[in-house]
């Protein structure tokens, strides 16, 4: 919750001195990054680039980080330290105004859809339209259905989003997603819970629409298969920390332990089976009361 | 055992502070919450067909249990007032004793109850529903304000139908009044309107009313909008802020009632 501050030309400035990166080479430029719920550390030394026109894909097992990785770079939060730039603007120094005006920019795949339940499909796609533009309803209505024929639902247009599968839920949040042609699009575990061909579907849409639309896109996934086949870098984070990277054929080829047991799917490895406890024998024979 | 006792006084001392804390940063987090809708205002006006759709969801779709409800408690209160009056000889009294206790008492107060449980209700699962499925994330990273646009325009559509539905409360109450009364038991039509008219003025009884409910259309639209916002995002969480609204609502409104009925009717002839 905020109260919009006034805008200050000073903290704009500011927003764009901090980011010492070109914004022509990198869309997205994290610095150090470290993170805390109050004195719980979620990231700590996290430095990564984004290139512009790529697909970087954020993999880690659940409660890693990764997802905070997402809303600090879209700056539902801010970092403790360090510095988060996006097309040239420092975004913890950007006021609300600016930061919304940056927003515009974005396009964000939450990992379920977050479809607004109250609107049809059609409704929710020309939800960012109306709400940013005063183009008349006629165009509204040719880009939506542009839009929906870019993710192949143009015919599911009327329904309401109770009446999806998942798979074409998130399309249709695809397709809101890229709405407004943003420069970056997040994708939050796009791939979960989907079944195998809408997974295809998806990691295919992912890929050929950040090349037909020259986007950037960030995708954060546990799904390594899915993830190797469409990507062009992996960063691997485990416990707040950035512990593996790089293209997927490097990945492939890795012996590195962590991403070995990533790919393998290994039960046990550098991330333990068991949650941290007493030592078993100690617990067991323990004079209970 | 000493030692233990001091931890024990501590933790029980940590456990107050810690309850004293967070309710106090509630309060405060919610008169900041107050602000920002406020301030978000003009946007819900704006976008006048979101507050209109609030209105009818909150105010047209509570108007059957507020009628009916109405209807009943004025055909009671005929009933039970007429034995009572009768005892004194003043049964012709009827029609101003059924008037003023619906609209300065029981229609801002049964109606705000009953908004509380359909709409309040509703309103916190809808929003804290929203917040559960990442819909206002959603919305906040399209840079859309869900203060302005999910907020604002239900906050106000409470506040708006309030005053309303407490008015047909009243008028409906009154309806069954006269149906029990001079319909069943028979009191004279022209006594009861008659003694209505005379005894029931705009100001303070019926203005008083309105503000009445109007002021309890605002605490309610606020508790329901803000325990939704503030939902633990998890079904036990809105299931929680759901009951919260109700109880928090109801108590308020029964609260603000008295303190409101000192300051309005102090001077005025009581009944």
């Amino acid at each position: 919750m905020s109260i919009p501050a006034k805008p200050s030309s000073s903290r704009a400035a500011e927003a764009i001195a901090a980011c010492r990166v070109d914004p022509a080479a990198a869309a997205v430029e994290l610095t150090d990054v470290s993170f805390a719920y109050d004195v719980r550390p979620i990231l700590s030394g996290i430095t990564m680039t984004i290139p512009r026109g790529k697909i970087v894909a954020i993999m880690g097992a659940s409660g890693s980080g990764k997802t905070t990785i997402l809303r600090l770079i879209g700056g539902q939060l801010r970092p403790k330290s360090g510095g988060v730039c996006v097309g040239g603007l420092s975004v913890p120094d950007l006021e609300p105004e600016g930061l919304y005006a940056l927003r515009r920019k974005f396009g964000m795949l939450f990992q379920f859809g977050a479809l607004f339940t109250d609107m049809s499909v059609f409704e929710n796609i020309a939800f960012p339209m109306r709400e940013h533009t005063e183009l008349p309803e006629e165009l509204i209505r040719d880009l939506v259905l542009m839009k929906l024929h870019a993710v192949g639902l143009r015919g599911a247009a009327h329904l309401m989003p109770a009446e999806l599968s998942g798979g074409m839920a998130r399309r249709v949040a695809l397709a809101r997603a890229i709405a407004l042609d943003p420069m970056l699009v997040m994708y939050d575990e796009p791939f979960a819970g989907l079944d195998p061909i809408s997974l295809g579907v998806i990691g295919q849409l992912i890929r050929r629409l950040n090349d037909a639309l020259s986007i950037t896109s960030v995708v954060v996934t546990h799904d390594v298969y899915e993830s190797l086949k469409i990507v062009d870098y992996l960063y691997f984070v485990s416990e707040g920390r950035i512990v593996a990277a790089g293209t997927p054929e490097e990945v492939r080829a890795s012996r590195d332990p962590f991403v070995r047991q990533f790919i393998d799917g290994a039960a046990d490895g550098p991330v333990a089976f068991h949650y941290p406890a007493p030592a078993y024998r100690e617990e067991l024979f323990a004079d209970v009361g | 055992m000493s030692a233990e006792l001091t931890a024990g006084v501590a933790q029980w001392l940590r456990r107050i502070g810690g309850a004293v804390t967070g309710a106090a940063s509630k309060l405060g987090f919610a008169s900041r919450f107050l602000l920002a809708v406020l301030w978000h205002t003009p946007g819900a006006f704006r976008r006048m067909h979101l507050t209109l759709r609030e209105i009818y969801f909150s105010g047209v779709l509570s108007l059957v249990i507020i009628l009916m409800s109405g209807l009943f408690v004025g055909m009671v209160l005929s009933l039970q007032g007429y034995e009572t009056l009768k005892r004194y000889g003043a049964d012709e009294q009827l029609g101003i004793l059924v008037a003023l206790s619906l609209v300065r008492e029981l229609g801002p107060v049964m109606s705000g109850l009953l908004f509380a449980s359909r709409a309040g209700s509703a309103i916190t699962a809808e929003i804290g529903l929203m917040k559960t499925t990442e819909q206002l994330a959603a919305m906040e990273m399209m840079a859309v304000d869900p203060l302005a646009r999910v907020v604002a325009p239900r906050f106000w559509g409470g506040v708006i139908s309030m005053p309303l539905l407490a008015a047909l409360f009243s008028a409906f109450g009154i309806f069954g009044g006269y149906v029990v009364g001079v319909r069943l038991i028979g009191i004279d039509a022209g006594a009861f309107w008659g003694q209505m008219k005379a005894g029931v003025d705009v100001w303070p009884d019926v203005t008083n009313g309105i503000i009445k409910s109007f002021v309890f259309g605002i605490a309610v639209s606020l508790i329901a909008v803000f325990e939704g916002y503030d939902a633990k995002p998890t079904a036990e969480g809105v299931s929680s802020a759901t009951t919260r609204t109700v109880v928090m609502s109801s108590l308020m409104i029964l609260a603000l009632d008295f303190v409101m009925t000192v300051f309005m009717f102090r001077g005025a002839s009581v009944i």
